[in-house]
C-alpha cells in the first residue's frame, strides 16, 4: 500500500498549514482515484504489488524550486494550447485562432526556455489530464483557458517574494505579464468590452492583481496534472 | 466607530499594526480621522495607515514615489478622458472606466504605502506640447496614448522589480500593480487594433514594434537568462519576443513620461 506520499514540514502560517493539508490529502486522494466520502480509500488503494517508489515530482527548494513550479504551470498551459489548436472548438473565429494560436507559441516558448535553464534539475515532462475539458466547446476551452491564465498570474505574482536571485526575478517578471495580457484577453473573448479583462472578481480595492503561494496555486491545477507534484520543499513567506 | 476597538482587533492578526501606526505619528493618524470621513471612506484610509506595505527604506520611498508619479499620470489621463462628452463610444466605456477606477486606486494605494513622503502630484498636458492634438476630442489620440502609457506602466513596474527584491511585502504589490497594468494595456492594445483596422497591433508586444519608439525601443531583445533563446522551440522571431515584455530602466521611463509633464 502506498504510504502518504506528501509529508510536510510545519508550515509557518495556518493559512499555509491549512492548504498544504488540503494538498496532501487531495494528492493522495487522487492517485488512489476515489472520492473522499467514500471511506474505503485504505482498501482500494491496496494493491499487491503496491510496494512500488514514490512517483511524486518534487519540485524542489529555493530559486531552482520555484523555477521548476513555473516550469511546471508552463507546461500545462503549452500541452493545454496544443491541444486546442491540434482540436479547435466549434465555431472558432480566425481572430480567436490567431490569439489562441500566439499564445500556444508563447506558452511553448515559456515552457523550453524554462527547461533549457533548469537543465538537469529541471523535473521531468508532466502527464497532464484534460478529461474534465470539452475542447469541441468554446465556452469550457476558452474558461479552462481563463483559469490557468489567472492562475498563472497569481503564481508568479505569488512566488516573486520567495525568488533569491535578482536575475530569476527579472525572468518571472519578463513572463508574468505576458501571461497577464493572455489572461485579459481571453476574458474579453468571453464578454467582449465588458470590465471582465481586468474584471472586479479578481482585482481587490487596491486596484491590486491576485497573488497566491504554491500551496494555493498547486491544489488549484492538480486536477488537470496527473503526475503527483509536491511542493513541500518550496520556499514559504517569512 | 470605536477606533481603539478597531485597533484592538487589527493587532490581534498583525502585531506590528500598532508599532505602524506609531510610526505613522499619532497626530496624522488621528488627523485622518478627525476630518469630515464618510463612513464608507474610512474603511479605505484606514487599510492604507496599517497597510503592510508601508514604505519604510529610502530606496523604496523611491521607488514607490516613481510609481506614484506614473500612477497620476494614468489617473488624471483617464479622468480627463472618461469625462469628456463624446470621447469614449458607448461600446468602449466600461473598458475604459474600469481601467481609470484602477489608476485612481493604484493612486491611492501608493500615497498610503507612502505616508507624508509622497511626492505630490505634478501638472500634465496630454498633448505632450503639441505632439499630440485634441487627446480628449479624439478618440484614436486617446486610444493611443493609452496604450502607450499602460505599456510604458508595464515596463516601468518591470524595471523596478529588482530595487525591491529586499522588501518581499512591497515587491508583491509592485507585481500586483504590473499586472494590471498589463491587462489594461493588452485591451487598449486591442482596441486600438480594432479601430484602426490593424491586426498587426496584437495584444502582446511584437518585437520592438509600436510607437511611440520610446515606449517600445529594446523589446526586441531575445537573449534571457544570458542566452539567446531565438529560434527556440522552432518559433519565430517574433513570437519569441511576444513571450517576454522587457523592462524599462527609470531614466527612460521619467523621458517617456516627461514629455506629458508640465
Amino acid at each position: 500500500m502506498k504510504k502518504t506520499i506528501n509529508t510536510p514540514r510545519p508550515p509557518r502560517s495556518s493559512e499555509e498549514s491549512k492548504a498544504l493539508a488540503m494538498v496532501n490529502r487531495r494528492f493522495f486522494l487522487r492517485s488512489a482515484g476515489i472520492a473522499a466520502t467514500t471511506g474505503a480509500f485504505l482498501l482500494g488503494a491496496c494493491k499487491g504489488d503496491d510496494m512500488m517508489a514514490d512517483p511524486t515530482v518534487d519540485l524542489g527548494s529555493g530559486d531552482i524550486g520555484i523555477l521548476n513550479y513555473a516550469y511546471a504551470l508552463e507546461q500545462l498551459e503549452a500541452a493545454f494550447y496544443t491541444q486546442v489548436i491540434a482540436s479547435p472548438y466549434a465555431g472558432m473565429s480566425a481572430a480567436e485562432m490567431s490569439i489562441l494560436t500566439d499564445i500556444r507559441d508563447h506558452e511553448i516558448i515559456h515552457r523550453e526556455f524554462f527547461k533549457a535553464a533548469l537543465g538537469t534539475s529541471a523535473i521531468p515532462g508532466l502527464e497532464v489530464n484534460f478529461s474534465a475539458i470539452n475542447f469541441n466547446d468554446r465556452a469550457s476551452v476558452l474558461g479552462t483557458a481563463k483559469v490557468f491564465e489567472d492562475t498563472g498570474v497569481s503564481a508568479y505574482n505569488g512566488a516573486g517574494q520567495l525568488i533569491k536571485d535578482a536575475g530569476y526575478l527579472l525572468l518571472a517578471g519578463k513572463i508574468v505579464s505576458v501571461e497577464a495580457r493572455h489572461a485579459a484577453i481571453i476574458r474579453d473573448l468571453l464578454n467582449p468590452n465588458s470590465i471582465d479583462f481586468a474584471g472586479d472578481d479578481i482585482i481587490d480595492g487596491n486596484g491590486l492583481d491576485l497573488a497566491k503561494t504554491p500551496a494555493m496555486v498547486l491544489p488549484a491545477v492538480a486536477p488537470f496534472i496527473k503526475t503527483m507534484i509536491s511542493g513541500n520543499n518550496l520556499p514559504k513567506k517569512s | 466607530m470605536n477606533i481603539f476597538k478597531i485597533i484592538d482587533e487589527i493587532t490581534k492578526f498583525d502585531r506590528d499594526a500598532v508599532d505602524r501606526l506609531e510610526h505613522a505619528t499619532r497626530r496624522s493618524f488621528m488627523t485622518k480621522f478627525s476630518r469630515n470621513l464618510t463612513a464608507a471612506a474610512v474603511p479605505a484610509v484606514f487599510a492604507t495607515v496599517v497597510n503592510k506595505a508601508y514604505a519604510q527604506s529610502p530606496q523604496a520611498v523611491d521607488v514607490l514615489n516613481y510609481a506614484l508619479t506614473l500612477e497620476y499620470l494614468e489617473d488624471e489621463f483617464y479622468k480627463m478622458g472618461n469625462a469628456a462628452s463624446g470621447l469614449i463610444p458607448a461600446k468602449y466605456q466600461r473598458v475604459f472606466a474600469q481601467i481609470g477606477k484602477h489608476e485612481d486606486q493604484h493612486v491611492k494605494f501608493l500615497k498610503g504605502a507612502l505616508g507624508t513622503a509622497a511626492v505630490a502630484k505634478p501638472g500634465f498636458d496630454f498633448s505632450a506640447n503639441g505632439a499630440f492634438s485634441n487627446p480628449f476630442g479624439n478618440f484614436d489620440t486617446f486610444v493611443f496614448l493609452s496604450h502607450a502609457f499602460e505599456d510604458t506602466g508595464v515596463r516601468a513596474y518591470k524595471g523596478q522589480a529588482g530595487a525591491l527584491i529586499n522588501d518581499p511585502a512591497l515587491l508583491e504589490y509592485a507585481l500586483q500593480i504590473h499586472s494590471i497594468e498589463a491587462r489594461h494595456a493588452a485591451k487598449a492594445r486591442a482596441i486600438l487594433s480594432e479601430i484602426r483596422s490593424n491586426p498587426a497591433i496584437k495584444p502582446w508586444i511584437t518585437l520592438n514594434e509600436g510607437s511611440p519608439a520610446a515606449v517600445y525601443a529594446g523589446d526586441d531583445n531575445t537573449v534571457q537568462g544570458g542566452v539567446d533563446i531565438r529560434g527556440i522551440a522552432g518559433k519565430s522571431d517574433k513570437a519569441v519576443t511576444e513571450a517576454f515584455d522587457e523592462p524599462l530602466t527609470k531614466d527612460q521611463v521619467l523621458a517617456i513620461g516627461g514629455l506629458f509633464i508640465r
